[in-house]
């Protein structure tokens, strides 16, 4: 977001992805690394554990970009990714953390 | 009932029984500090051979040569710090061509893990981009699900290479063990959508210039034979990609041979021409595609994949099926009709009557191609071939009549020098009844020239054949025809005497250049037991023809 104005940064269409994921290290380095490797940036993540700990929710903000498809299925393949839910850029979990990033 | 039947053993003892478990008989490796608990244990093994490698880069070729002849997972080891570093190339070319592998690496003990310890390094988080999945072992007890895993992911839906840390105190820690978990094995792959076969079949049925495109998916899956009966029975003219010679016997009337950057003229011809291309267990990848967007542009595309993400990657598919070649072939091939396509089939032999591949001097074998043939014709089927890579690649991929699945060891993907000599010494010790023939130019041959030691301590039955063209001669190449003719950093001015240089290390060698009958000189040294080195000096001029521009079309061939 550095080089674009706010105003612009949200003219790009953008998508919120919620992956299920196993809770250990390294997990939150493959998924990113999923997308760093291809030069492609992540907006927004969150992460937290889900129940008892076994399991964590990662929520990522990313532009819609013709390799969107591409990286779904790439982090779909991840061993410790259990499940990709694709969302509208108007999801909430974003929306409501707004009031920490004023 | 008895009680079960504790044993005490430490994290090394158990790896050395889960490999054993996992019927592991042959693996590959260089000891070191932090992972010399599982050496120890290692050294009580009856039932696994240890092949000392000489660098570690060379166990992990060494690995790869066992896993791409016999299609299990083989194993390499490798301590922390550089002794994995070492091993990442080997590792990254498996990711690339699909290849099961397991690297197992010591670590420094987890009290001293990101405290810059003596040959510590992030060998999790190096390998993250290399691998399908990677480990790092926190506890003995873990031990008991990361390995038999390791071996399921290896093998599991699209092969490749998987990496597991251990760290020495882990290696160290003993716990009682009752009950081994069962061996790791492939998971099934999910039955191919119905009606999607269907709609392949329908489109194979009414196509009238069909071509088949087949993949290293095809050997992958053991479908080489069903592929075949599938082009026979449908008239499917068909091209291999580098990774899928062998598959169908070069020979064959429906063969078109190579596609891409180095394939024969009529060959990259009929692919501009045909209106359906059937994809199996292929990935698109430059080097066979050319410019993506005039590859096949006439024809409408049926990819056929066992990982989906291949799918629409690169080209997006009218049909696009997920699933395992072997299965796919099964399920289509009583859909579709058999047919004769006698006008496509009578273009194809217009075509391949015009613009063959032209292999000039293949009756001299001091010509690349006179070589390749001399030895060819020396060998049957049974012998396993593998290359270095750069021309001598080529040229062996363009004129080596192969003929079976798995006879034919390359690196496709990463295109990595010093893959030949150390993937000749794993197919070697995989399949010890066979000639092993490794072609190697005289730059590749440098980059592991360390394992002429492994293979005379092995005794193994591998012959190198050097093409010595003093240069890089890909490099040398594309600088006289894309450069100006700037020939830099791919001349050789210092040349070292092979002959010397593999004596020393016990082999056997023959000097092709001082022989008066090549050809008997040859007949004589692949038929001796043992290491051997055929060293044949190549005019550094001649070049691998026809060829596509980097990022060119196609069908804008220079040469041939």
């Amino acid at each position: 977001m550095n080089a674009i104005s706010k105003a612009e940064g949200q003219a790009l269409a953008r998508t919120v992805l919620e992956l299920d994921v196993n809770n250990h290290a390294g997990v939150m380095s493959h998924v990113v690394g999923m997308f760093s490797r291809r030069a492609y940036n992540v907006e927004g993540i969150l992460c937290m554990p889900v129940g008892d700990g076994a399991i964590s929710r990662i929520w990522l903000m990313v532009n819609e970009d013709a390799r969107l498809e591409q990286m779904v299925k790439q982090v779909e393949k991840l061993e410790d990714v259990l499940a990709v839910r694709r969302h509208s850029a108007e999801h909430e979990v974003f929306e409501r953390l707004e009031e920490f990033f004023r | 009932m008895s009680s079960p039947k504790t044993e005490t053993l430490t994290g090394a003892q158990i790896v050395v029984r889960l490999l054993e478990r996992q019927g592991v008989r042959t693996l590959s490796g260089i000891p070191g500090g932090a992972i010399l608990p599982i050496y120890d244990a290692l050294s009580q093994s009856a039932l696994i051979h240890h092949v000392l490698a000489r660098h570690e880069q060379g166990a992990g070729f060494i690995a790869q040569g066992m896993a791409r002849v016999s299609g299990e997972v083989a194993v390499c080891m490798a301590s922390s710090g550089p002794g994995a570093t070492n091993l990442l190339t080997a590792i990254a070319d498996a990711k690339l061509d699909s290849i099961p592998l397991l690297a197992i690496t010591g670590q420094v003990p987890r009290s001293m893990i990101g405290t810059d310890a003596f040959q510590e390094v992030d060998t999790y988080g190096l390998t993250i981009p290399i691998t399908k999945h990677n480990f790092l072992v926190g506890s003995a007890e873990e031990l008991l699900d990361v390995i038999p895993r390791a071996f399921r992911l290896a093998a599991s839906g699209r092969p490749g290479p998987v990496l597991v840390d251990i760290p020495k105190d882990v290696q160290n820690q003993a716990i009682e063990i009752s009950e081994w978990p069962a061996p790791g094995v492939a998971d099934p792959v999910p039955a191919p959508d119905a009606e999607l076969l269907a709609r392949a079949a329908a489109m194979i049925n009414e196509a009238e210039r069909p071509i088949l495109y087949l993949g290293g998916g095809v050997v992958h899956s053991s479908a080489s034979e069903l592929a075949v009966a599938f082009a026979e029975k449908a008239s499917l003219p068909s091209v291999m990609t580098l990774m899928a010679l062998g598959a169908m016997p070069v020979d064959h009337a429906l063969s078109l041979g190579m596609l891409g950057m180095h394939g024969a003229r009529f060959t990259n011809f009929l692919l501009d021409e045909c209106d359906l291309l059937i994809a199996f267990g292929a990935r698109f990848d430059d080097r066979a595609t050319g410019k993506v967007a005039a590859f096949c542009p006439q024809a409408n595309i049926i990819h056929i994949d066992i990982d989906p993400s291949e799918l629409d990657k690169i080209k997006t598919a009218h049909v696009g099926i997920m699933g395992d070649v072997k299965a796919v072939l099964e399920l289509l091939a009583p859909q579709v009709s058999a047919r004769l396509r006698e006008p496509w089939l009578s273009r194809v032999a217009e075509l391949k009557a015009a613009h063959p591949l032209r292999m000039p001097g293949i009756e001299d074998p001091r010509t690349p191609y006179g070589l390749i043939r001399a030895i060819a014709d020396c060998l049957d089927d049974e012998a396993t071939i593998s290359t270095d890579v750069g021309q001598h690649q080529m040229w062996v991929a363009q004129a080596y009549p192969l003929r079976r699945p798995r006879q034919w060891l390359t690196s496709g993907g990463l295109g990595t020098m010093g893959f030949g000599l150390p993937a000749a010494i794993g197919a070697a010790l995989a399949e010890p009844e066979r000639t092993v023939v490794c072609f190697t130019g005289d730059g590749s041959i440098l980059m592991n020239v360390q394992e002429f030691a492994t293979a005379a301590e092995e005794d193994l039955n591998v012959k190198v054949v050097l093409m010595n063209n003093a240069s890089l001669g890909l490099v040398f190449q594309q600088q006289t025809l894309f450069y100006g003719e700037r020939i830099f950093a791919s001349k050789f001015r210092g040349m070292p005497d092979f002959i010397k240089v593999a004596e020393g290390f016990g082999w056997q060698t023959l000097d092709l250049d001082q022989a008066d009958d090549p050809v008997a000189a040859l007949g004589r040294a692949l038929s001796v037991r043992g290491p051997m080195l055929i060293h044949a000096s190549i005019d550094t001029r001649e070049q691998v023809l026809p060829m596509v521009a980097p990022g060119a079309s196609n069908k804008d061939m220079i040469g041939g």
